[in-house]
């Protein structure tokens, strides 16, 4: 379970989260939407780690994540995450990418480890590219590659960030079909995304974000069928 | 008018000792290297990363390396040092020139290096649990020696060819050695020749050398 309490984040004087309160319980998942600028890769960057946070807290099961004594690096294998730009290691094959987390941060040995990308290559249906480097694959291969390099470490949550927006349109799909596949086997996501129909078929719930605050949260029905926040039904007109 | 008679005899027979001399040149070229790169490298970081006085001592390092010439770079370790009753042997005077030399421009280059590898990839590494030092050492650090890889080849090739400013400072590197020979024996221009050659030689096999190993670490 996840649970954020009026976490405050700044980025010098521009404060970019307001006071988040919101719990994600296991097996949800919710889906964030919201303008540009309004905070919602912030928010994932304040629940991995990744960013400081100014005042109130997120919990990881029972681990305030930006606590001292928190060992940051262990709890972020709980969290997997997948970014906008898919950041395949260049330097790597598809299965190194895959393995070589499982490998020096988990402590596998090189089969198993092995034995992990190959598993998560073929959860991802990158199964025919094990010896290829990302350079020879497509955006949405490598965004896969990065569905499966995030799956390996076996987390609890997953975190996208925009995984389909920097891809090209046809592209959008096998990376949104894979996404919706770890939906349908329960893992807990997190999703933020542009893509209204993944966010009203795939989510328990929706989240719109609107210049730091949570403006509303609900099942999809509401958000998409009766929002009652005026800043929600402006947003949702105007991406439709 | 060209009466000038050429003598190779005398050349031949100091051949091994010219040669001895190159392996010498080509040593303190590759440790200045070695030294080179581990202080350019911190400098790089240090320069990215740190205020304060850290920051100044690595910036002017880089300035004073890069805008000075290399000469005056191993006369200061060498006369300038000895002025204050530190007296370095010739060879460490031409490794610390070098050294202080190849530090302040792979400094640069690393620090090019480092800017092209996305900060999106460090970010990545570390979701997944990675310290901060296994992704520099298995994810950034590896990209930025293959992006470094060929001004690195090219600081060696200067390393060689700079060393020759030695002989100034009575290192009997190559160019020493040649200069220690042709004052002896007057066939001036036959040994600088023959010594031309062999840093010719030097220098297309660390290219060569460079190019074959490019091969088997670069597999993409
Ligand atoms: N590292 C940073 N330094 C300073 N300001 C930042 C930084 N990262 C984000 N911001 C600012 O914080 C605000 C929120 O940014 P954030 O990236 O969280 O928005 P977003 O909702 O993800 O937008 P988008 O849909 O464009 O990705 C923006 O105004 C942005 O300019
Ligand atoms: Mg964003």
């Amino acid at each position: 379970m996840i649970e954020i309490r009026g976490l405050e984040k700044y980025f010098g004087a521009l404060q970019v989260l307001k006071g988040i309160d919101l719990d994600v319980a296991k097996g949800e998942v919710l889906s964030v939407i919201g303008a540009s600028g309004s905070g919602k890769s912030t928010l994932l960057y304040c629940i991995n780690g990744l960013e400081p946070i100014q005042k109130g807290s997120v919990i990881v099961d029972g681990t305030d994540v930006h606590a001292k004594g928190t060992d940051i690096n262990k709890l972020r294998q709980k969290l997997g995450m997948v970014f906008q730009q898919w950041n395949s290691f260049p330097h790597l094959t598809a299965l190194e990418n895959v393995a070589l987390a499982p490998k020096i941060v988990k402590g596998k040995s090189k089969a198993e480890a092995r034995d992990i990308a190959e598993k998560q290559l073929r959860h991802v249906g990158l199964d025919d590219k094990l010896n290829v480097f990302p350079s020879a694959l497509s955006g949405g291969q490598q965004q896969r590659l990065a569905i499966a390099r995030a799956l390996a470490m076996e987390p609890t949550y997953m975190l996208f960030d925009e995984a389909t927006s920097a891809l090209d349109p046809e592209l959008v799909g096998e990376v949104l079909d894979t996404m919706r596949l770890l939906a349908e086997e329960g893992m807990t996501m997190i999703c933020v995304t542009h893509e209204m129909g993944f966010a009203r078929d795939v989510s328990d719930r929706v989240a719109y974000f609107h210049q730091g605050v949570m403006e509303e949260i609900g099942p999809p029905e509401q958000i998409f069928g009766n929002a009652t926040s005026g800043h929600t039904r402006k947003f949702l007109a105007n991406v439709r | 008018m060209f009466d000038y008679n050429f003598h190779w005899r005398p050349v031949l027979k100091n051949l091994p000792d010219l040669l001895g001399a190159g392996l010498l040149t080509l040593q303190v070229a590759v440790l200045a290297m070695v030294v080179g790169i581990v202080i350019g490298l911190a400098l790089a970081l240090i320069r990215m990363h740190m205020r304060g006085p850290l920051y100044w001592l690595a910036t002017g390092w880089v300035e004073l390396a890069r805008n000075t010439p290399a000469l005056f770079q191993l006369f200061f370790f060498g006369f300038g040092l000895g002025a204050f009753g530190l007296h370095l042997s010739p060879f460490a005077i031409v490794l610390c020139g070098l050294s202080f030399n190849c530090a302040g421009y792979l400094a640069e280059n690393f620090r090019g290096g480092f800017q092209a590898v996305p900060e999106t990839q460090l970010r990545a590494a570390r979701s997944l649990g990675m310290t901060a030092w296994q992704a520099y050492t298995r994810i950034i650090i590896p990209q930025v020696f293959r992006i470094v890889y060929h001004p690195l080849t090219n600081q060696l090739v200067w390393a060689v060819l700079m060393s020759s400013l030695g002989m100034l400072v009575g290192f009997r590197e190559l160019s020493g050695e040649t200069q220690f020979f042709a004052s002896r024996t007057f066939r001036i221009f036959e040994y600088f020749a023959a010594t031309a050659v062999i840093y010719y030689v030097i220098v297309k096999i660390i290219l060569l050398a460079s190019r074959l190993l490019a091969a088997r670490l670069f597999r993409y």
